[in-house]
């Protein structure tokens, strides 16, 4: 069985709940090494994400990412509106019209997230950035679909391999984003873009159906 | 017939502040300051820059736009911008400090210059001592051999080289096919133009290598000639 759009908007929903629940552990991580916004900036992203939900019902997985990503890229204000509102936008993109997806679509939505990512920020794996985030959990997922695994099973692995890539950023010094400009001073702590993608792709794992919590 | 510029900042006083410095040597330039979020706080915004990057297309009477930006993700918005533009072919994306950027290509602008012409403008200032680009490096004349072109010019405008004559020099030569040095700095770079200081009865040297080697000398005759306008 397939995600249909019930998950995309569940995952959104959880997203949206995330991140006004760790707003201000996301605003302490970025006030250490940032602008001290992202936990705001991403609490009123999934905010409209949520308003544009409600105004127009989405049909599709795709159709929901895509108006996630239109509001997050208008509505963040920090480097993580493009970034994320170019991931989703991706995503949706590989989805196209399908209204179930499988293991493989879902795999391959991950790798075009992740994709569009880098592509906009420019950041490669190690460089303290989200990237070291979404980098493992493609990886991870495609490890899961080589082994025959289900949706939810590349979504599990994809949520364990970027909580686990979110906390590999600790020691790194950053050489990307408003980070990079504190050079050895960065390291020592987690990169707040890391820690949210891994915040949102474990909401992913839970809507698919995922026990919460239980990669911990 | 003007190119239009568009300013993206994390701040709408910064988009709007640099604005008002760079329109004060570019009056009939139309600028599309975009800055902050739509609930005034500091960010950028996709569908303001959208916006403008769309009004400056409708309005914008030369071949296109050229777009100054600040720090990463005003970066990022503007190239997010891009993809959903109706014309992306006429928006250029300039690589270049924004304030001294903007002036740099507002003064090209001013001049009629086309887009592309402007962005190297904006792209040609640089802070400082300019850097060695590439192994040949733009600055050294050495190695280079003798100058295709050369000739020294005594400056009679009043105020001498200051910001807005550097700006129409390094403008102007960025547009060309040319190497040219202007008493042996970088003739493209704004900022150095500007150090050399030079009052009105002194001597500027233009030195000049490549293809457009005469063009370059002769628009820098001409501007003097003219006394950069000032006169």
């Amino acid at each position: 069985m397939g995600l249909g759009v019930d998950w995309a908007v569940q995952w959104l929903t959880l997203s949206a709940r995330l991140m006004s629940e760790h707003r201000e552990e996301l605003i302490a991580l970025d006030r250490a090494i940032g602008d001290s916004d992202h936990g705001e900036n991403m609490d009123r992203g999934f905010q409209a994400v949520m308003e544009k939900i409600a105004q127009t019902p989405p049909e599709t997985p795709g159709a929901a990412l895509k108006l996630a990503a239109m509001a997050l890229m208008s509505k963040v204000g920090g480097a993580a509106g493009p970034l994320y509102g170019t991931a989703y936008l991706r995503a949706a993109t590989a989805l196209g019209e399908s209204t179930e997806i499988d293991a493989v679509a879902l795999a391959g939505a991950l790798t075009a997230a992740r994709d569009g990512i880098v592509a906009r920020g420019k950041a490669e794996l190690g460089d303290k950035t989200m990237v070291d985030a979404w980098s493992p959990a493609v990886e991870a997922a495609d490890e899961v679909l080589a082994v025959g695994g289900d949706a939810v099973a590349v979504l599990a692995a994809a949520a364990e391999a970027a909580e686990v890539g979110a906390v590999t950023t600790d020691p790194l010094v950053a050489r990307k984003g408003r980070a990079s400009y504190l050079g050895e001073r960065s390291a020592g702590h987690r990169d707040p873009g890391a820690a949210s993608s891994a915040l949102l792709l474990r909401a992913a794992a839970t809507a698919a159906g995922f026990p919460e919590g239980s990669a911990e | 017939m003007t190119v239009g510029l568009v300013v993206v900042s994390h701040s709408r006083k910064i988009a709007e502040g640099a604005v008002e410095l760079a329109a004060q040597m570019a009056p009939d330039v139309k600028f599309y300051p975009v800055g902050g979020t739509d609930d005034g706080r500091v960010g950028t915004d996709l569908e303001k820059t959208i916006a403008a990057f769309e009004a400056g297309l409708a309005e914008a009477s030369g071949d296109g736009l050229v777009v100054l930006t600040d720090l990463g993700s005003a970066v990022m918005t503007a190239e997010s911008a891009l993809e959903f533009c109706s014309e992306p072919d006429r928006v250029l994306l300039a690589d270049a400090p924004l304030v001294e950027g903007l002036v740099a290509a507002a003064v090209a602008t001013q001049g009629g210059a086309l887009a592309a012409t402007v962005k190297a403008a904006a792209e040609s200032v640089r802070f400082g001592p300019q850097p060695t680009l590439n192994a040949a490096g733009p600055v050294q004349s050495q190695g280079r051999g003798e100058p295709a072109e050369s000739e020294e010019f005594e400056l009679i405008n009043p105020m001498g080289m200051h910001a807005r004559p550097a700006a129409k020099i390094a403008g102007g030569l960025a547009g060309l096919d040319v190497e040219a040095t202007v008493n042996g700095v970088d003739g493209t770079s704004i900022m150095e133009l500007m150090s050399l200081a030079v009052g009105q009865g002194g001597k500027l040297r233009v030195e000049a290598w490549g293809k457009d080697a005469s063009k370059a000398v002769n628009y820098v005759r001409r501007l003097v000639e003219q006394g950069f306008g000032e006169i």
